[in-house]
Formats: structure tokens, C-alpha cells, sequence
């Protein structure tokens, strides 16, 4: 039961970030910071969140819905 | 061009071809003589090495030129699609897919996607119908590398070298190339490629600033030049457009016969893990300066001729002459090692998935490791006979690939995780959005009461998204109406050790 919380959470983490790839809050937004637009800081820190979930998903809970072993993940 | 610049550029282009041929020339020898070893560099692949060769086989041309041109022409935005694209989407999709197929792969010894699925379905028809639709798409698609490789040789030397001798260059080099190297030297040299390109646009990006004034000034002329390119979104720009771009492009990739390939090839599982930490990592080192350049050049005035490409003539205007030289001798290096993955893995479908089955299946291993160098030289050849002629019709399909190969994306997925995926519901999902996509490139757009037809959206969504829908639909759908054949062997794809 707590594997498949688990892995709900994993969906979700994969697909808020998907849809935030883009910064839909800030479309039409021309605000700049230190010579950039803001949204493009944006993109930056997101790719460095993504990395970094990415690697919890490496560490924590990888070969998710693989089904080895026959059921979920043999951590 | 001055002399230096032109006498840099050939220097240049002339090193990576000698570096290159010692690379390959050193790969010969650590090759065995089977075709796992040559297509598949033996699985043995480390973190970065696969990282770069996959990395440097999708998008090298297009970072310096397609990618930079885009951003001048209608604004940075391009570089959130890429995110999206390659550091999330794709990301997962190797996960999802590529992790996938590589756990299969390793217990049952496949070399190419069609292999998978035939054997998986116990079906030939469906290992040819893959391998044949994955063939469609790349012919066209290395033929327009081939096009871009010589048209940049006869731009390099001024037109001493007409387009045909060029070309013809180019393709005898890739022919001696991947016949020596196999997969272990194409990879060995994208990899030397990629973190090349990785410097350099660094490099370009730290000149052009401070010769330029630095953020403060490219951000200021920006916002006096072209102020709607700071503003996101606008123009080309809208929702829709990004997000099937996006999706199309992602999906896409992982079914090019290149990149589906490099799924099989990596060392272990601490591999796969690592390069899928890095995507997003490498796609913001690589994507950010290079988009980057193409917008300051839109704000800093920078004209653009008629068909040339952004970032050499940004380069020519605020850095050496050599310097501009050294980066576009690398783009046309790293068009090259595009081609030699793809002239690879499409000779590897060829002989594998349409010779072998279907015409000699007898051929032993030692035979089809000639035959698979054959096929290398059979398909580069053909595609630089049509790069001559440039029929438009392969252009329009080079052009479209993308979202061809992403309609095969949803058929792969289901069957890789939905054990009761039956080989008809295959053969519908993949044939049937084939043919809706491909009647979408060719049949012109009709209005008919009002609604505009075999356009290229509709309701203003792309209509790849529309054929991934479909294939998705049909390959379900059909599987839930028939019934496997008792040749269909769902336990092949079962990977786990348990549940047998």
C-alpha cells in the first residue's frame, strides 16, 4: 500500500513538472532580472529542480512500474 | 571570406576528419566480428559517452544553425519547448521506454525495435511494417544532412568546391568511417563532438558579450530593438504550438532508429540512471547560450542575409575571423556525426529487420556483419543520389520525421507495459495512424462545409497529436477485441524475474 502512495507521488512529481516546464503564470510577462526575462530564470531553476527530483527518483524509487520481481520496485 | 579564416576553417575540418579517422581506426580494433558488438558496441557503453552520442546524434546541426535562426527570427521562447522537450519529456520517456527496452533487451539479446516486437508478437509482418515505416522517415532525413553538409562545404570554400564533389566527399568519408568504426567509434567521436560544442558556445557567448557590453547592454538593445522578444509568448509563439511541438518532437525521438537503438546499449542500470539525472542539466548548459546568441543577434541589429544562418554572421561581426571559423567547421563535423549514427542504425533495420526475415535467414553472424557494412554503403549512396536530384517529396518527408516517428511512440509503450496488447491491435495502431498522418503531409488542405480538412491542425492542434491520439485509440481498442495468436509471446516482455 505505501509502494503504491509512492508511486502516485512519483506520477505527480513527473507531471507538475511537465506542466510547468512552461510558465504559463507568466505568459505575455516581458519583466526582466540582471538582463534576462524572468521567465527564462525561471527555465533555469526548473532544469536544476528537475535535475534534482530526478535524481531523488534514481535513488529512492527506481525500477517503478518495471515490474520486476513480479510487483513494484525491489528497493 | 579572408584567406586565414577560409585556410582555419579547412584546418579545422581537416583535424576532426584525421581525429576521426583514428578514433574509428582504433574502434576497428576493439570490435569483434558480430553484429552486437558493431551495432551495439557490445552494451558496454559508460554515462558519458551515452549521454553525448545521444545527445550529439539529435539535435547537433540544429543547435548552431535551425535552433539560433529560430530564436532571431521569433524570439527566445524556443528554449522553454526545449526544456520541456528534452530536459522533462524526454527524460521520462527514457525512463519509461528506453529503461524499458533495455532490461528486455539484455535478457533477450535484441539489436533493433522492429527485432523486439516481431519476436514479442511472433510476427514478421510486424518486424518489416517497423522497420519499414522507421526507414520511411530516416531516408529523406539523412538525405537533408547530406544536402546541408555539402551546401556548408561549398559556403566554407566559396564555392571552389561545387555541391556534388562536396557531398560526395562527405559520404565517401561516412561510408570508410561507420564500416570501420561501428557504434563504439560513432559514439566515441559524437562524444568529443558534444563537449567541443559545449566549450565553444560557452566561449561564443562570453565574446559576444563583453564585445557587445556585456547583459546590461544586449538586454538594453533588446528591449529598444525588439521588445516583444522578452515578453513570452507572441507571434509564433502560442500555446498550442509549443506544446505539440513539444510532445511531437519528444515522442518523435525516441522512436528515430538512432536513438531507439542507444536504449540498448548502456553498461548497466547506474548508467541509464545517471545520464536521466543529467538531461535537464545538459539540455540547459547546451540550449540556453546557443538560443541565446540567435536573440541578442535579433537585438543587436545583426542582418542576416538570405538564407544564411544567424550564428556565423553574429561571430563574423564580433568576433575573429578564426574564431567564427573554428565553431562553423564544427557544425558541419557535427552534422557529419549525425549522419554516421543514423547510416548505422538505418543499415541495421535493413539488414536485420527486412534482408535477414525475409530474404536470407539462413546468414550467419560473421555474414551479416559484412552484410550489415553493405547496408552502410547501400544507404548512404542512395541518399546522396537523391540528394542530388532533391525531389520535393522527400524534402516535405526529411521535414515532417519527426512527427512520422512519433506515431509510432504510443503503440511501443502499450506494448512494452500492457501484456495483453495483441498483434493485430499492433499492426492497427501503427499502420492505421501512419497512414492518417502521412494522408495529413500530402493530401493538400480542402474546406468542406466550413471545415477545413487534411490541413496541418485542426481546432489549432497539430495534427500529429491528432495521429498519436489515434494510434493510441487502435492499438488499444483492437487488442481489446482480439484474441493473441498462440505465436504471441507476451512472456518475452514479462522482464522481471519473479513473476515467471
Amino acid at each position: 500500500m505505501q509502494r503504491r502512495k509512492t508511486d502516485y507521488l512519483w506520477v505527480g512529481v513527473f507531471g507538475v513538472l511537465t506542466a510547468l516546464g512552461i510558465p504559463w503564470f507568466l505568459w505575455g510577462s516581458a519583466a526582466t532580472w540582471a538582463g534576462l526575462p524572468v521567465w527564462l530564470w525561471w527555465h533555469i531553476g526548473w532544469m536544476v529542480l528537475a535535475a534534482i527530483a530526478f535524481a531523488g527518483f534514481t535513488r529512492g524509487a527506481w525500477d517503478r512500474g518495471m515490474n520486476l520481481n513480479g510487483v513494484g520496485a525491489d528497493d | 571570406m579572408t584567406e586565414s579564416a577560409l585556410a582555419v576553417q579547412l584546418g579545422v575540418l581537416g583535424a576532426y576528419l584525421v581525429v576521426a579517422l583514428g578514433v574509428g581506426i582504433a574502434a576497428y580494433r576493439l570490435t569483434g566480428r558480430d553484429a552486437e558488438d558493431y551495432y551495439l558496441a557490445g552494451r558496454s557503453v559508460g554515462t558519458v559517452v551515452l549521454l553525448f552520442t545521444t545527445f550529439a546524434t539529435l539535435l547537433s546541426a540544429f543547435t548552431f544553425f535551425g535552433g539560433p535562426n529560430l530564436a532571431y527570427n521569433a524570439g527566445p521562447e524556443w528554449i522553454l519547448v526545449m526544456g520541456v522537450m528534452d530536459g522533462l519529456l524526454f527524460a521520462i520517456l527514457w525512463y519509461a521506454i528506453g529503461y524499458r527496452q533495455w532490461l528486455i533487451g539484455r535478457v533477450e539479446g535484441y539489436v533493433t525495435l522492429g527485432e523486439m516486437l516481431g519476436d514479442r508478437f511472433g510476427s514478421k509482418r510486424l518486424r518489416a511494417l517497423v522497420a519499414g515505416v522507421s526507414l520511411f522517415w530516416l531516408f529523406p532525413y539523412v538525405m537533408l544532412q547530406q544536402m546541408g553538409a555539402g551546401e556548408a562545404i561549398v559556403g566554407l570554400t566559396d564555392g571552389a568546391v561545387p555541391y556534388w564533389a562536396g557531398a560526395a566527399f562527405i559520404t565517401l568519408f561516412m561510408i570508410v568511417y561507420v564500416v570501420l568504426a561501428g557504434l563504439r567509434g560513432v559514439a566515441w567521436t559524437d562524444t568529443i563532438q558534444g563537449v567541443f560544442m559545449l566549450g565553444i558556445v560557452w566561449v561564443a557567448v562570453g565574446w559576444v558579450l563583453s564585445s557587445a557590453g556585456g547583459f546590461a547592454g544586449v538586454s538594453a538593445s533588446l528591449s529598444a530593438n525588439r521588445p516583444e522578444f522578452l515578453a513570452l509568448g507572441g507571434g509564433l509563439y502560442s500555446p498550442q504550438w509549443m506544446i505539440a511541438q513539444a510532445v511531437t518532437i519528444a515522442f518523435g525521438v525516441t522512436m528515430f532508429p538512432q536513438i531507439n537503438q542507444r536504449f540498448f546499449v548502456a553498461r548497466d542500470d547506474r548508467v541509464l540512471k545517471r545520464s536521466f539525472t543529467l538531461w535537464p542539466i545538459l539540455v540547459l548548459l547546451l540550449f540556453v547560450p546557443a538560443f541565446l546568441l540567435g536573440t541578442w543577434a535579433a537585438g543587436l541589429g545583426v542582418a542576416v542575409p538570405e538564407g544564411a544562418n544567424v550564428i556565423p554572421v553574429l561571430l563574423n561581426a564580433y568576433t575573429p575571423a578564426w574564431f567564427a571559423a573554428l565553431v562553423i567547421a564544427g557544425a558541419l563535423a557535427a552534422m557529419m556525426s549525425s549522419s554516421d549514427s543514423m547510416l548505422l542504425s538505418g543499415s541495421s533495420y535493413l539488414t536485420r529487420d527486412l534482408y535477414r526475415p525475409f530474404v536470407n535467414p539462413a546468414a550467419d553472424a560473421e555474414r551479416e556483419a559484412w552484410l550489415a557494412r553493405i547496408g552502410v554503403a547501400a544507404f548512404a549512396i542512395g541518399t546522396f543520389v537523391a540528394s542530388l536530384f532533391r525531389p520535393g517529396t522527400l524534402v516535405e518527408i526529411g521535414s515532417t520525421a519527426f512527427g512520422g516517428y512519433a506515431q509510432l511512440a504510443l503503440p511501443v509503450l502499450v506494448a512494452l507495459y500492457w501484456s495483453n496488447t495483441t498483434r493485430r491491435g499492433m499492426l492497427a495502431g501503427i499502420g492505421g495512424s501512419q497512414v492518417f498522418y502521412v494522408a495529413h503531409v500530402f493530401v493538400p488542405a480542402t474546406t468542406i462545409g466550413g471545415v477545413t480538412v487534411f490541413g496541418s491542425t485542426y481546432l489549432t492542434w497539430d495534427v500529429a497529436l491528432y495521429g498519436m491520439a489515434l494510434s493510441l485509440l487502435l492499438t488499444v481498442g483492437v487488442s481489446l477485441v482480439t484474441a493473441p495468436d498462440s505465436d504471441e509471446r507476451s512472456e518475452r516482455f514479462r522482464v522481471g524475474t519473479g513473476a515467471d
